[in-house]
């Protein structure tokens, strides 16, 4: 490759620190409630996951995503375009900015392969995998607690499926976005994570929520 | 609480999302060197404060992090328009066919002052 960009695998194999999820603390100050039957909401983080931040021309972007992924990058603002099997996303953030989740392990190979199909474009790749995680709200309360904590309108007819904002949740900012009927993301920076767990266990009290707690096998 | 639109996300978004950069439209000189040092100052430090109609700049600082302009009255806080970077107002306190520039602005400050007090 001629990019004269120095990149490298954040999570390299022979990597001896182990990692940890922005919530490993909180899991443990905070605790993790059982879903139970009268769980009305239930969360979970989906740790490690690559994240990439794409920026540089649409048309660009577009063509290098389809040749790589088979992902065609949303054109319009505040969309999210989820690959069949759910596995990757991308998602608007601004009229030169997109963020791309891949399965966790994953985000090196892609950002080399972008890197290879943009060529000499002009743009950018970052990995931000380590500085954000994806937690997820379920259950029929899920927009209930949403409406506590943000001033977005979080109602179907505002918020349908496939879009995706940047906005204030609480006393802070998050990516909120809804990749299918029965889920809702927010994306969170790992410093404002435990306070965003917590926030949401607050919130979630009085519809009984719980936390489910993934096994992290790719990580 | 404002609810402004943003020219780039293409939707209303509350206030709180947004910062306000102040004076919009301000051109650095061609030729700095070639400033008078009034000229140089009044570029680097003198802002207008009119009462009426107001160009500003903002940023949608959580959202999608673009700077915007936004025509704004001053005496009822309305906001006239929204437009991208780049682009020109749409509504203006001096109409733009009359030749006389500072006539004119006096028109426009009266008529503003007018709104303002209706608002």
């Amino acid at each position: 490759m001629s990019n004269p960009v120095n990149v490298y695998d954040a999570r390299a194999d022979h990597a001896v620190v182990a990692a940890e999820s922005p919530l490993a603390y909180s899991y443990a100050s905070s605790g993790t409630p059982a879903p139970a039957r009268h769980s009305r909401v239930v969360m979970a983080e989906r740790a490690f996951l690559g994240h990439l931040i794409l920026r540089g021309g649409a048309i660009v972007i577009d063509e290098a995503l389809r040749e790589v992924l088979g992902l065609s990058l949303p054109g319009r603002p505040n969309t999210l375009t989820v690959a069949d099997d759910g596995r990757y996303s991308v998602q608007w953030l601004s009229p030169d900015e997109w963020l791309l989740i891949v399965p966790g392990g994953e985000e090196f190979a892609v950002e080399g392969k972008l890197r290879q199909a943009l060529g000499e474009s002009h743009f950018a790749i970052v990995s931000v995998g380590g500085g954000q995680t994806v937690i997820e709200l379920s259950g029929e309360a899920a927009r209930d607690v949403l409406m506590k904590s943000t001033a977005y309108d979080v109602h179907p007819h505002a918020f349908p499926v496939g879009k995706g904002v940047t906005t204030c949740f609480a006393k802070t900012n998050v990516i909120l976005r809804r990749p299918d009927e029965a889920r809702w993301e927010i994306i969170v920076r790992r410093s404002f994570a435990d306070y965003v767990y917590r926030w949401l266990l607050d919130a979630g009290e009085e519809y009984g929520i719980g936390v489910t707690r993934e096994s992290h096998h790719e990580a | 609480m404002f609810h402004i639109y943003c020219p780039y996300c293409e939707e209303h978004r509350e206030e709180e999302e947004f910062h306000p950069k102040g004076q919009a439209h301000i051109a650095r000189p061609d030729d700095p060197d070639a400033c008078s040092d009034e000229e140089w100052g009044d570029y680097l430090f003198f802002r207008d404060n009119p009462r009426g109609i107001h160009h500003e700049l903002w940023v949608h600082a959580v959202g999608c992090r673009k700077f915007f302009n936004i025509t704004r009255h001053t005496v009822s806080y309305e906001i006239l328009e929204t437009y991208k970077m780049g682009a020109q107002p749409q509504v203006t306190a001096a109409p733009r066919e009359t030749g006389e520039a500072h006539g004119a602005e006096g028109r426009a400050d009266a008529k503003d002052i007018h709104e303002g007090v209706r608002a």
